[in-house]
């Protein structure tokens, strides 16, 4: 395995205290940065190779070079809602290291050159904002943000601004207009936040790790770091491996190891005498894979390739004593409580696939619900501003394609347990519950 | 409706303003008739004064109201619209979009019991139902079922007034109602804050970094 980048002395006492930090050779990173070129740093963000953390996967490089040149007021925004079910790792990073995503954030400003940031980070996380609000002025105080940093030409501002609970305010744009002081909807694209983000400016936004992982592509070098990992997915990643793994918790590893090596080797696999029925590569919004595809290497493309994706990097293992009309279940009401409402397909379609799948639960649907519970997510997929529907109809769709004996088992059971006899073949109008 | 647009074909700003949100200045409340206190006051214009629009200041100003009056009610948003000059009825739209803001009167213990999928796989439905006997029908407590919480590493977890503790067991719930009753600090073998990274080499002690001759 690698050395590890993010997570190297994560556990020190006192590393989230500017002395300690420094003395593990934080801000060294920023130093060296702000003697090159703007243009220098931005052009080791590109050879890194680094893939957005937060989700999509999108080089970060690539995103910090479109904003357009000029002397307009530009934007810096971390994304720290971290809501997806089943994530948790940059919790760890900014309650453990929360200068590392400052001295993260300063340097990829300078590399897009932008003159104000943020930290959006989730409401529900107040201990850990309490911590990055101490470091962020810690870093305040010792001259690395503010004007003219460290007797350089550039200019930061940070704000770390609190969220109060909402999913879509990890959507980018939802997030934009959450931090504009609005409901989080989220807005049609184009335009991207590049060109028009923040209060209408250019705006680059990343994910904690994301940010994180910067201070250590300066230290290496760009082309140093994309050694890392396979060719298309470079560098290391934090994983969040939770449900039924003897070790849950945050590894850091390095892209391209088996997953049978992250869920077993790192993390216990399930308790003895349990197997895994399924597993989520990515968090909840990621379509499940089996257990014939643990051998998988996990990168992003493997993944994809899968028809799944990496996402946050969220494994949540599911072991053989679960019902997966429950994690279906369970899911569904997920995205159904947190749909901001704007889009039709999203609000209407993951209200009626909650209630078609109580129906599956309480043994009322027949096997024909099933078609219509696909034919949903397919109406839902592709069709909204965000993809926040699409992220519960890819899995439920996986679920039910990959377990349907197990969903038309569980019907049957509830009926003859209920006494309900044989089906009637409902009409496809009151198998969805229209007029209920 | 046609939208005006640029020329490389995005919409011009403010095309999908629902509201002219500073509008009709008779409902935005008169200072003059409208008392706030004045810790309340500062904490507003101090929020409002650390972005370049003061109306980015909302959900801050919220959680400050919020954590006064206890909840959002129409005397702590009629104060939020006074100081940050805002519609009552733009703020209520706000509170209702998030979970943690209240607009019903709750307990002042507030624990939220995560229930989603990493935690249902490890038994938070029955934690929370044991959490909700545990409180009864105390007044003082607010028990919430919530989304992902972000801890699924410490499952079942709970929020307990913002300090996050797990693994729990139902046994837990007695304990977390007792200890909040008796204003003692809350599982504290449990607390998130005090657990270490789970990956085994993070703990290793190695060399720093940088080399010394590295430093500038
Ligand atoms: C519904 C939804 C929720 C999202 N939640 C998060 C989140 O909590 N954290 C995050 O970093 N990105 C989240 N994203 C992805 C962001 O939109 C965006 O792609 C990301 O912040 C970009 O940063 P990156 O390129 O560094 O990954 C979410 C996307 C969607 C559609
Ligand atoms: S599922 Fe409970 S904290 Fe994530």
């Amino acid at each position: 395995m690698s050395e590890l980048l993010l997570f190297k002395d994560i556990d020190e006492p006192g590393l989230a205290s500017r002395e300690v930090y420094e003395r593990r050779g934080g801000y060294e990173s920023l130093k060296r940065a702000l003697r090159m070129p703007r243009e220098e740093v931005l052009q080791n963000l590109l050879d890194s190779g680094l893939r957005g953390r937060g989700g999509a996967g999108f080089a970060m490089g690539k995103k910090a070079s479109f904003l357009p040149k000029g002397t307009m007021d530009k934007y810096l925004v971390c994304n720290a809602d971290e809501s997806e079910p089943g994530t948790f790792k940059d919790r760890e990073l900014m309650q453990k290291s929360p200068h590392m995503l400052v001295e993260g954030m300063i340097i990829a400003a300078y590399a897009a050159d932008a003159n104000r940031s943020f930290i959006y980070i989730r409401g529900e996380y107040q201990q850990q904002a309490e911590i990055l609000e101490r470091a962020i002025e810690e870093a305040r105080s010792a001259g690395y943000l503010g004007e003219r940093i460290l007797g350089s030409d550039h200019s930061l501002s940070l704000v770390l601004h609190r969220g109060a609970g909402a999913y879509i305010c990890g959507e980018e744009t939802g997030l934009l207009d959450s931090l504009e002081g609005k409901r989080g909807n989220p807005r049609l694209k184009p335009p991207f936040p590049a060109n028009q983000g923040l209060y209408q400016g250019p705006t680059l936004i990343n994910n904690v790790e994301t940010l994180a992982t910067v201070p250590h592509i300066i230290r290496l070098g760009g082309q140093e770091y994309a050694k890392l990992g396979t060719e298309t997915s470079t560098g290391t990643k934090l994983v969040s491996v939770s449900g039924n793994v003897q070790r849950p918790g945050n590894y850091e590893i390095e892209l391209g190891i088996p997953a049978r090596e992250i869920i077993f080797g790192l993390a216990g696999g399930p308790e003895r005498g349990r197997d895994v029925k399924f597993w989520f590569p990515g968090g909840s919004s990621s379509p499940v894979l089996t257990p014939a595809e643990l051998d998988l290497p996990y990168d992003f493309d493997s993944m994809a390739k899968a028809g799944s994706m990496l996402g946050s990097g969220a494994i949540i293992v599911v072991d053989d004593s679960q019902s997966v009309v429950d994690v279906a279940l369970t899911l569904a009401k997920f995205y159904r409580h947190e749909s901001c409402g704007k889009c039709t397909p999203c609000r209407e379609g993951t209200n009626w696939t909650v209630k078609m799948l109580q129906r599956v639960e309480s043994g009322e649907a027949t096997p024909m619900d099933l078609d219509i519970i696909a034919s949903v997510q397919e109406q839902i997929m592709g069709n909204c501003l965000c993809v926040l529907g699409d992220a519960m109809a890819m899995p439920v769709a996986s679920m039910v394609s990959k377990f349907r004996d197990e969903f038309e088992a569980h019907i049957e059971t509830r009926r003859a347990q209920l006494g309900l006899g044989e089906p009637t073949e409902p009409t496809p109008l009151e198998a969805v519950g229209v007029g209920s | 409706m046609s939208v005006a647009r640029y020329d490389h074909g995005s919409r011009i700003p403010g095309w999908d303003d629902a509201v002219d949100l500073s509008k009709d200045p008779a409902s935005i409340p008169d200072p003059a008739l409208t008392p706030v206190p004045a810790e309340l006051r500062q904490q507003i214009e101090a929020a409002m004064a650390r972005y370049p629009d003061f109306r980015s200041a909302a959900i801050p100003a919220l959680h400050a109201a919020q954590e006064l009056h206890g909840w959002c009610s129409p005397e702590a948003i009629e104060q939020v619209a006074c100081v940050m000059r805002l519609t009552p009825a733009y703020l209520t739209a706000v509170v209702g979009f998030y979970d943690m803001f209240e607009s019903k009167p709750v307990g002042r213990n507030t624990v939220y019991v995560c229930t989603n999928i990493s935690c249902s796989l490890r038994g938070a439905r029955e934690l929370h139902a044991a959490v909700q006997q545990a409180a009864g029908d105390d007044p003082d407590f607010n028990v919430r079922a919530f989304e992902c919480l972000g801890a699924c590493d410490i499952a079942p977890m709970a929020s307990v007034n913002g300090a996050y503790v797990g693994p729990l067991e139902l046994s837990d719930a007695e304990r977390i109602v007792e200890q909040l009753r008796a204003g003692e600090d809350v599982l504290p073998e449990k607390q998130l804050l005090r657990r270490k990274v789970a990956d085994p080499r993070a703990s290793t002690d190695a060399p720093a970094l940088f080399d010394d001759e590295d430093r500038a």
